[in-house]
């Protein structure tokens, strides 16, 4: 039986979505709000017309190298996220369409590994990374940020692979496919729209990813989310620039979530809704 | 060419039997049907032959040629899913130029091949068209496209008309046989709809539970079933089975009698029963009678009959149309 919503019902619920909604956004709001404002209207109460001034950035930009953090981001997102999926591909692909009886066990097990505080492996990762020379370098966060989202980029994947009917694979197999051929003519253009979302959310997660690039970087290779953190350091608070810096580490990763939305909502849904 | 000669092909999925051993010859150019109720194992011993699947052990001969540890590229054989399996992201022509391409033909001739595929087909207008945007019988005809175009030993088909709707499954019925005499190709089909098994097969193999029960032409089923579960599986409606009092006066333990070998009388006969539902369908009136001691039996009528709900009747099997079998269910 159909639900019968009355129009008044209709209005509570969009006002109340509303209310969720800018809830939700505000930090973000009035951090962009903040940014404009100068240090003295910033630790002067709430307040949300600032005086629109560009002076944070200005010197954000003069003092701090932003562009450096900004290339550490770009390299240990885009590198983390392809070394993942050269990772997950195959092991999804396998887990997908040749299952044993423990394929579901080993899933299980590295979503748990996600269950983990990443901060009780701390120091084993940290005494590694002094030892091996990763320290403060690109290729060590691209290797720990692939880790931490590996489970997450095969489950995706797998959901994706599911999706494929198995029958279309054994057409190709007829058809007289090698198995390299099936991958790239058949299987590949089938599970782009899924690997591409797996793609945008794993480089969303890398690119926002604080604990890690914050405990393990210094200056060399620290990503926008440790230039963030730096504002809050020994000179004390500076909300302005603070905010200024936040907003341009991640506006980039803004637009392009935004011009992504559809492929996101996909993925983010595990390919459950189809 | 395309004869298949299965040996003793047996396959377990873990300690489960599928197939315990079967032993199967088809000739060059044959029709021939694997029927069966689900479960049966038909479609895995389709899937043996095509090699989607592994046998656990025996052989698997295509043309003289041992096949058993080929893969289902280097067989030479072309199948149509039950899905269709068409690739979605590619256009009927491309579906159907597929196994062209894999086989690194000549461009020129990869159209030839796919124009003449089409044009039997009737797919002309829609090549540049995708999968999803074709109705399920467009569909089923690019699938079918898609096998013609390799010119294989033999066609495979795993229940090709199960997702259509009943008139379309009659017309494609009848197309997929006047392709196999056009084309004179060795075709397998697979299917549980036995009134499919018998307009379409040169040969019929009845599968129960991984066995062959019977293999023989559609005729020959009807008329000298090996056994009860033949012969209540081909031919519609099925077989009525008496045991008992009735079966001991032709000294058999059961006998069978097809509804449409009945003698039907209101006055007197063998067996003795009330009417219960009478189909009418024009051409035949289909009754459902209860005999006496309580079998229930489906008579056909030729015709337009006036008999009715809760009408006293009576069964005479017609002379020389009486089955027997023995108590462990073979044909006596």
């Amino acid at each position: 039986m159909a639900r019968a919503v009355s129009t008044q019902t209709k209005i509570g619920w969009t006002i109340a979505a509303w209310i969720v909604a800018l809830l939700i956004f505000f930090p973000i709001l009035y951090t962009v709000i903040t940014s404009f404002k100068t240090e003295n209207e910033a630790i002067s109460g709430f307040n949300m017309i600032p005086s629109f001034t560009l002076d944070s950035y200005r010197e954000v930009q003069s003092q701090y190298n932003y562009f450096r953090p900004f290339m550490n981001s770009v390299v240990i997102a885009v590198g983390s996220t392809v070394l993942a999926l050269l990772v997950a591909v195959p092991a999804a692909w396998a887990m997908a369409f040749s299952p044993t009886k423990h394929t579901k066990d080993i899933l299980m097990w590295m979503l748990s590994t996600k269950m983990m505080p990443a901060v009780a492996v701390l120091v084993p990762i940290y005494l590694i990374f002094l030892r091996t020379g990763l320290m403060d370098t690109r290729i060590g966060l691209v290797i720990v940020l692939m880790l931490m989202n590996l489970p997450i980029v095969v489950w995706m994947l797998y959901t994706y692979f599911r999706e494929i009917p198995g029958e279309i694979l054994e057409a190709a197999r007829m058809d007289g496919a090698t198995l390299q051929q099936e991958i790239v003519h058949v299987l590949t253009p089938m599970a782009v729209p899924g690997i591409a979302s797996t793609l945008l959310l794993n480089v969303i997660l890398a690119w926002n990813e604080s604990f890690w690039t914050i405990q393990l970087t210094t200056t060399n290779a620290a990503p926008l989310s440790a230039f963030i953190a730096s504002f809050s350091s020994p000179q004390g608070l500076f909300w302005a620039k603070l905010s200024a810096a936040s907003v341009m580490a991640i506006a980039p990763i803004l637009i392009m979530g935004w011009f992504s939305q559809k492929q996101l909502v996909r993925g983010l849904t595990f390919g459950a809704v189809k | 060419m395309g004869s298949i000669t299965l040996k003793n092909v047996r396959k377990a999925f873990g300690d489960v039997e599928v197939i315990p051993g079967v032993d199967l010859n088809i000739e060059d150019g044959e029709f021939v049907v694997f029927v069966g109720p689900s479960g049966c194992g038909k479609s895995t011993l389709l899937r043996l032959i095509a090699g989607l699947e592994d046998v656990t052990s025996g052989s698997i001969q295509i043309d003289g040629k041992d096949v058993t540890d080929a893969g289902p590229a280097k067989r030479g054989l072309a199948m149509v899913f039950q899905s269709y399996a068409l690739y979605p992201h590619m256009s009927v022509r491309k579906n159907i130029a597929f196994p062209l391409k894999m086989a690194k033909m000549p461009e020129a001739e990869q159209e030839k091949r796919v124009a003449h595929a089409a044009k039997i087909l009737n797919l002309d207008s829609y090549l540049e068209r995708k999968p999803g945007q074709l109705s399920g019988g467009q569909r089923q005809r690019v699938a079918i496209g898609r096998a013609i175009v390799r010119e294989p030993a033999a066609f495979l088909f795993d229940e090709p008309l199960s997702n259509l709707d009943a008139a379309l499954r009659v017309n494609m019925r009848v197309e997929i046989s006047e392709l196999h005499n056009n084309l004179k190709t060795t075709m397998i089909y697979v299917t549980h709809d036995q009134v499919e098994a018998m307009t379409m097969a040169d040969k019929i193999v009845v599968l129960r539970a991984g066995n062959v029960e019977q293999v023989g032409s559609p005729m020959e089923l009807y008329s000298r079933p090996a056994n009860k579960f033949v012969a209540g599986f081909i031919g519609s409606p099925n077989m009525n089975f008496i045991e008992g009092e009735g079966a001991a006066k032709h000294g058999a333990h059961t006998i069978g009698i097809r509804p449409e070998h009945w003698q039907l009388s209101t006055t007197e006969g063998a067996f003795p029963g009330t009417v219960g539902v009478a189909e009418h369908l024009g051409s035949d009136t289909f009754l459902h009678i209860q005999l006496d001691d309580g079998t229930p039996i489906i008579a056909r009528a030729e015709g337009e009959r006036d008999i009715h709900h809760g009408d006293k009747i009576f069964l005479t099997p017609q002379e020389g149309r009486i089955y027997k079998f023995s108590q462990n269910g073979l044909a006596a």
